[in-house]
């Protein structure tokens, strides 16, 4: 597509090269295209869950294989880049983290889909920490969508400031665990709606992890480098069964 | 041979200076559109033109929302919303033009309409039109029908309370009866109030558009208020400090009566007991007038400032309530300065006082 401005016919190589910018270009777009429908995935599964809208529920779960075509063709075309036109270090770089962010923004859709799954078991509950999902939510929906645009504009800085918010998504799992926990033991006629409860905030908590996963990996496809490692907390669910527990 | 040398000198200058603003201002990459893209980087709202899912043109309000990095790129890179994808991706040749509603670009949860145009050559015109300010316009509506009906319920629940045990007649003595009916009274009164206020406000609402046509003058209306206002006053002085030339200004008398009874009511409700409000009329340049109310109180925290003209906003909804406010008392001022073409200046200090400054057109002289 670029033609310089100077009236030189480019090389031959320079051409494939053209060739193989374009081809790395709209691998990169079918990941974007699979992050949008993760993110909208999971903005929907929440929507259905608050609303308590089985049919919006059903229509993400439907929605999910879309998501997981996407990552075959994303898996197919970039083997094919990899083996056809011997790319140097730095397409290479991008090509294998396309690879594998495809692989997980997969997972992040597999994880809106649980939510949508469990929309209809949450049926009636009048638990409180129903009103604190969907905050945790936005969050977690937020790291997705600034670490997609860091993805899009090569932006290591971004990718880096997504992975801080991380333990935003922790500290909100941690709250929501110990108050369904409590849920659980005042009655018992909650503990099935609780439990689904708690898969939700779970599987966001898990997205949100996945989300600074891709950050790391968007990191080391624009600088070479690996992002240095934050310092990880206890395990989050163990905190929470430690004092729970006694 | 001299004239002949010239003219080579002349070449070689027209040639360098040539090359020299080529190199200067490089053609855009794409020959075609070159031009159209000098006509795009006009708008302010962001515009693509994409072809084969690439996004050929990108205007620099297209390029601050999506990133510098789209132009030239796979246009999912640009815009990944599922619904947007799935039209930008196909083969075109839609007739009209196609709009998507599109939520979350450039930030999460920001309102977008995206509008498709197929251009002539096989390319497609991308419009992205910003919804934010007329949702923020919707939900605006929405909060001030609940926030009006939550308003009038409150007295009204009240009132129903009184009445059902005033229907039991055994049960209150003629005393207690006294004092219901006193309350009950109050409430009805502050009912009244809040509609008096709400079709005051929808009228200037209505007339916002319609610049008033009477000459009015200030001072004289300042006097008229102040003589009104006397009662509730008790005993702390209004006072009126003159320092304009001539005090005439467009407008409609009675509105701007209004404005000023609102203010200097707030003035006697939230400052301090037994301190003055001072009224002070000054001249702020050639053409304008301001009109200064002036209270020593409290003051209002910074925070609050900038939300004091919506409607039912309240600092403190105990105080506000105990002295009476309708919450509307502000929003009605704002709306009469708009219409008159004036700006409202509300500055405060903690523990200070408050000053509120009306800045008025003044009339033309004829």
């Amino acid at each position: 597509m670029k033609t310089s401005f100077w009236p030189l016919r480019p090389k031959r190589s320079e051409d494939a090269g053209a060739a193989l910018g374009e081809e790395l270009d709209t691998l990169r777009g079918t990941i974007c295209e699979m992050g949008g429908l993760a993110e909208a995935a999971i903005r929907e599964a929440m929507e259905a869950l608050v609303r308590r809208d089985h049919e919006a529920a059903a229509a993400v779960v439907r929605r999910d294989r879309r998501i997981d075509a996407l990552e075959a063709e994303i898996e197919r075309h970039a083997v094919d880049i990899i083996g056809r036109c011997a790319p140097n270090a730095a397409d290479l770089r991008e090509a294998v983290a396309a690879l594998k962010i495809a692989g997980v923004v997969e997972r992040i859709g597999d994880y809106a889909k649980n939510i949508a799954k469990r929309v209809p078991s949450v049926e009636d509950s009048r638990i409180r920490p129903i009103s604190l999902l969907p905050e945790m939510a936005r969050i977690a929906a937020e790291m997705v969508h600034d670490v997609l645009d860091a993805f899009a504009a090569r932006d290591a800085r971004k990718a880096a400031e997504v992975t801080e918010r991380d333990a935003a998504v922790d500290d909100f799992y941690n709250s929501i665990f110990r108050s369904l926990l409590t849920h659980m033991m005042e009655n018992p006629h909650n503990i099935t709606p609780a439990t689904h409860l708690l898969f939700v905030a779970k599987n966001l908590e898990r997205i949100g992890d996945h989300a600074t996963n891709v950050a790391e990996m968007v990191y080391f496809a624009a600088t070479g480098e690996y992002l240095a490692d934050r310092p990880k907390g206890a395990d989050t669910t163990l905190i929470g069964a430690d004092r729970d527990h006694g | 041979m001299e004239v002949a040398s010239i003219g080579l000198l002349v070449l070689t200058a027209l040639a360098a200076a040539f090359v020299l603003l080529r190199w200067r201002a490089p053609a855009p990459a794409q020959a075609e559109p070159g031009g159209s893209a000098n006509l795009l980087a006009a708008f302010e709202e962001p515009l693509l033109v994409v072809r084969d899912r690439r996004v050929l043109i990108a205007n620099s309000a297209a390029r601050d929302l999506l990133g510098a990095h789209i132009e030239g790129s796979d246009v999912r890179l640009a815009i990944r919303h599922p619904a947007a994808a799935e039209h930008l991706a196909g083969e075109g040749g839609e007739e009209a033009p196609v709009r998507i509603e599109l939520v979350g670009l450039g930030e999460l949860g920001r309102p977008w309409e995206m509008i498709l145009t197929p251009l002539p050559d096989g390319s497609r015109l991308v419009r992205l039109a910003d919804q934010s300010l007329a949702r923020a316009a919707e939900q605006m509506r929405v909060d001030f029908v609940a926030n009006a009906s939550h308003e009038l319920r409150t007295p009204l629940a009240t009132l129903i309370g009184f009445i059902e045990t005033l229907q039991d007649e055994a049960a209150v003595d003629p005393a207690t009866r006294q004092r219901f009916v006193g309350i009950m009274a109050g409430e009805a009164l502050r009912m009244r109030d809040l509609l008096d206020d709400l079709m005051s406000l929808s009228r200037i609402e209505a007339e916002r558009f319609a610049l008033p046509r009477d000459t009015v003058d200030l001072k004289p209306l300042i006097e008229e208020v102040r003589a009104a206002l006397k009662p509730i006053a008790a005993g702390r002085g209004i006072r009126l400090e003159n320092r304009a030339g001539a005090t005439l200004v467009g407008g409609d008398r009675s509105q701007l009566g209004q404005m000023l009874a609102n203010l200097i009511v707030n003035a006697l409700k939230y400052g301090r007991a037994g301190t003055p409000v001072r009224i002070r009329l000054e001249d702020a340049g050639p053409d304008l007038i301001s009109v200064t109310v002036i209270d020593k109180g409290e003051g209002i925290a910074a925070e609050h400032i900038p939300r004091l003209t919506e409607r039912f906003y309240r600092v403190d909804p105990g105080r506000s309530r105990q002295v009476g406010g309708t919450g509307l008392g502000l929003a009605i001022v704002k709306h009469i300065v708009l219409r008159h073409r004036g700006r409202l200046e509300i500055r405060s200090r903690l523990g200070v006082g408050t000053r509120v400054a009306v800045i008025l057109p003044r009339a033309a002289v004829t």
